[in-house]
């Protein structure tokens, strides 16, 4: 029995990370019906700037607390996100807002592609580790542990999802995200600067999307160039199977498909008699989304898509 | 696009090509130059240890050129043709190609057991000899291939030591033994699971990743489930080091056993403090005791820095190809691969002699246990034509 409590808290943790990833595809597939193939990509810049700001940290011997010096990275990581997730949209998206959906789709792939050469040429193709400087706590209990930084990837994935859904639904800049995700010219039409929405929300969700990033690096603790196209992939998986363009969907959805990959992972070679492995544990996210698809495609909670002419 | 457009493309990529193809081959065919192909990951997770294999090579052809080479009464220069097959078969294959075609006399390659077999068919097919300083599944030189040796021994020694130190000397009665699904790592991994139930151990999980992942904590979960006294992994450091750094989150207390793809420095550098009291084999002599080590050890560190792992390996395997052509007194593979099956020299890991497959006759398999951070040696186990 504790292993399957262990198994779900370790699907809660990889899920709380799936979740951040998937919501910042579904704000963008909501307002513009775009899969943002980048977003992955820009996952993986958070955390290897973030790793950057901190190794140099330490390399320079500042004395300041573990904790902090990753705050510090983390806050850097941000920011630089935040720009990022600006300029991709500005460059590679909006001067396709009128252009036939496969070419953005495509532009997309393609500013993915270039995003990991881009890592690839700054940080080279080798893993970069992340530095043991975080307290790790452990607790455990009756067969089951959990360290510090599980609980604070469970507990700040919670924080800042309750903070979306709160800006989402309970404010005004919330009700112009919702509108222009509805219609953006009748959004126009009622005095909504629809670029501007579309631009935050961009930002918002490259933001979440740093902060999954350092998570990635700090739970696993390496990083690597290439971490963010599986990761990416998972995380829209995670969307669709919410429910595309619906905010409590993603964060539903990227719960569902961690757990479902850890249980899956841990027990299927029990299951099929030794005949699949636990090397089959990334497939499970993709038999996942040919499920959804097949049989029901609107996602858990149905998807918010705008009506368009 | 207009005619004149199409024709300047084609004019345009054709000299292209004449260019690219020409800058290669000139060097290897001179008359007075012997190429070797060196076959190792130069970019990638696995880069710490290609480089070091890369290095090897180097340092032995530039001690056998600064000596002079004189193949049959001719003298001649050595040069090394690097290529970077990234661990990955794909990328090896081509690799092996491009060397091929490069006109190079013999080839040192390549590190891991799932480049060197798919590569070994396309050296074979051309003739060209390959000596692998570091691949140890069983497969590479059971294949009946003429041109195929290696300089360390095998993971049917390896995996036979590694199973009963786990059970006999490590108190492993209950054992658990995950693989990352490579010809290298299951080889291993398959010859562990034997030797252990040899030796009276019993196997508890056996669970899969592979050489890409990083997520372990749902098979450790599972595995901690059945409470195993030793955890084997065969695989690679990149994996290996997380794989101990998330036995400790999970509150694991088995012990982590690894072969030789997890004893190197950069495993200490992945798994931190995580690192201590792992245990790791590596075929062949401690350096301190390889009968030159620690010559090889002074002139390497100055040149190259810190060893890796398999550096003195690739230094007898480059050693070795040269060593069969000054005796053949040519350098043409198809004059000099029969007295390189009858080499008997001693390099710098030991005496290098082959058997009939290729494989290396001496198989010693020494022991490491992480302390304070540094590896230090358990136990050297001699068996084979080595034992005394």
């Amino acid at each position: 029995m504790d292993t399957f409590v262990q198994q779900l808290i370790n699907g809660l943790v990889l899920g709380s990370i799936y979740a951040l990833v998937a919501l910042g595809y579904t704000m963008v597939y909501g307002i513009l019906e775009l899969i943002n193939f980048a977003h992955g990509e820009v996952t993986m810049m958070g955390a290897l700037v973030a790793l950057a700001v901190i190794g140099g940290l330490l390399g320079q011997g500042v004395a300041l607390p573990g904790l902090v010096i990753v705050l510090i990275g983390l806050g850097v990581a941000i920011a630089a996100c935040m720009l990022l997730g600006f300029a991709i949209e500005r460059i590679a998206y909006r001067p396709l807002r009128r252009a036939p959906r496969l070419t953005a789709l495509i532009t997309a792939i393609g500013m993915s592609i270039v995003l990991q050469n881009v890592a690839m040429l700054i940080w080279g193709k080798q893993y970069i580790t992340f530095p043991d400087v975080l307290p790790l706590a452990r607790f455990e209990a009756g067969g089951i542990t959990i360290n510090a930084l599980q609980i604070a990837i469970v507990l700040l994935s919670c924080v800042l999802m309750a903070g979306l859904w709160f800006l989402v639904q309970r404010t005004g800049f919330g009700r112009a995200m919702r509108a222009t995700a509805q219609s953006p010219e009748l959004a126009g039409l009622m005095g909504i600067n629809s670029n501007h929405v579309i631009s935050i929300t961009f930002v918002l969700g490259a933001a979440l999307a740093a902060i999954a990033g350092v998570m990635v690096a700090a739970y696993y603790t390496q990083a690597h160039y290439y971490m963010g196209f599986l990761l990416g992939l998972k995380a829209f998986t995670a969307a669709v199977l919410g429910g595309i363009g619906n905010i409590a969907g993603a964060m539903l959805g990227g719960l569902l498909l961690g757990i479902l990959e850890s249980l899956g992972a841990g027990y299927i070679g029990d299951l099929t008699g030794g005949f699949l492995g636990s090397h089959y544990q990334d497939v499970f996210a993709f038999f996942v989304l040919i499920g959804v698809l097949v049989f029901r495609p609107s996602g858990l909670l149905g998807e918010r898509v705008g009506e368009r002419a | 696009m207009t005619l004149s457009r199409v024709c300047m493309m084609i004019f345009a990529s054709a000299v292209a090509t004449v260019l690219t193809a020409c800058g290669r081959a000139s060097v290897c065919d001179k008359p007075d130059v012997v190429c070797i192909g060196s076959g190792a990951p130069l970019t990638g997770p696995q880069a710490h240890l290609g480089k070091d294999n890369d290095n090897g090579v180097r340092l032995a052809i530039e001690e056998l050129n600064a000596q002079g080479v004189t193949l049959g009464g001719k003298k001649v220069r050595l040069e090394v043709v690097s290529e970077d097959d990234q661990a990955d078969p794909k990328s090896g294959t081509i690799v092996a190609q491009k060397l091929v075609d490069t006109h190079v006399k013999g080839v040192v390659g390549h590190l891991n057991s799932g480049v060197s077999i798919p590569t070994s068919k396309i050296y074979s097919d051309n003739g060209i000899p390959q000596i692998s300083p570091s691949a140890t599944a069983v497969k590479f030189t059971a294949q009946g291939l003429k041109t195929t040796f290696r300089v360390m021994a095998n993971d049917s020694q390896q995996g036979k030591v590694l199973g009963e130190f786990a059970v006999k000397k490590m108190g492993g009665k209950k054992i658990a033994i995950i693989d990352d699904r490579t010809a290298y790592g299951q080889g291993l991994a398959d010859e562990v699971e034997k030797s252990v139930k040899a030796s009276g151990g019993q196997v508890v999980a056996r669970e899969y990743s592979s050489d890409q992942s990083k997520d372990f904590f749902a098979i450790l979960t599972s595995i901690k489930s059945k409470n195993p006294d030793v955890i084997f992994f065969g695989g690679m450091d990149p994996q290996a080091g997380p794989m101990v750094k998330q036995m400790h989150t999970l509150g694991l207390k088995a012990k982590f056993l690894g072969g030789d793809g997890a004893q190197t420095a950069e495993f200490l550098k992945l798994a931190g403090k995580d690192a201590e009291g792992v245990t790791a084999s590596l075929p062949g002599l401690p350096l301190a005791s390889m009968p030159g080590g620690s010559v090889f050890k002074k002139n390497f560190n100055a040149k190259y820095g810190e060893i890796q792992n398999y550096a003195p390996y690739a230094y007898d395997a480059a050693m070795t190809l040269v060593d069969a052509m000054k005796r053949a007194g040519s350098s043409d593979p198809s004059k000099y691969l029969p007295e390189l099956a009858r080499t008997q020299r001693d390099g710098v890991t030991g005496p290098i002699n082959f058997d009939e497959k290729g494989d290396v006759k001496a198989a010693t398999i020494t022991l490491y246990r992480v302390k304070n951070g540094k590896w230090e040696i358990v136990d050297v186990v001699h068996s084979g034509a080595d034992k005394k």
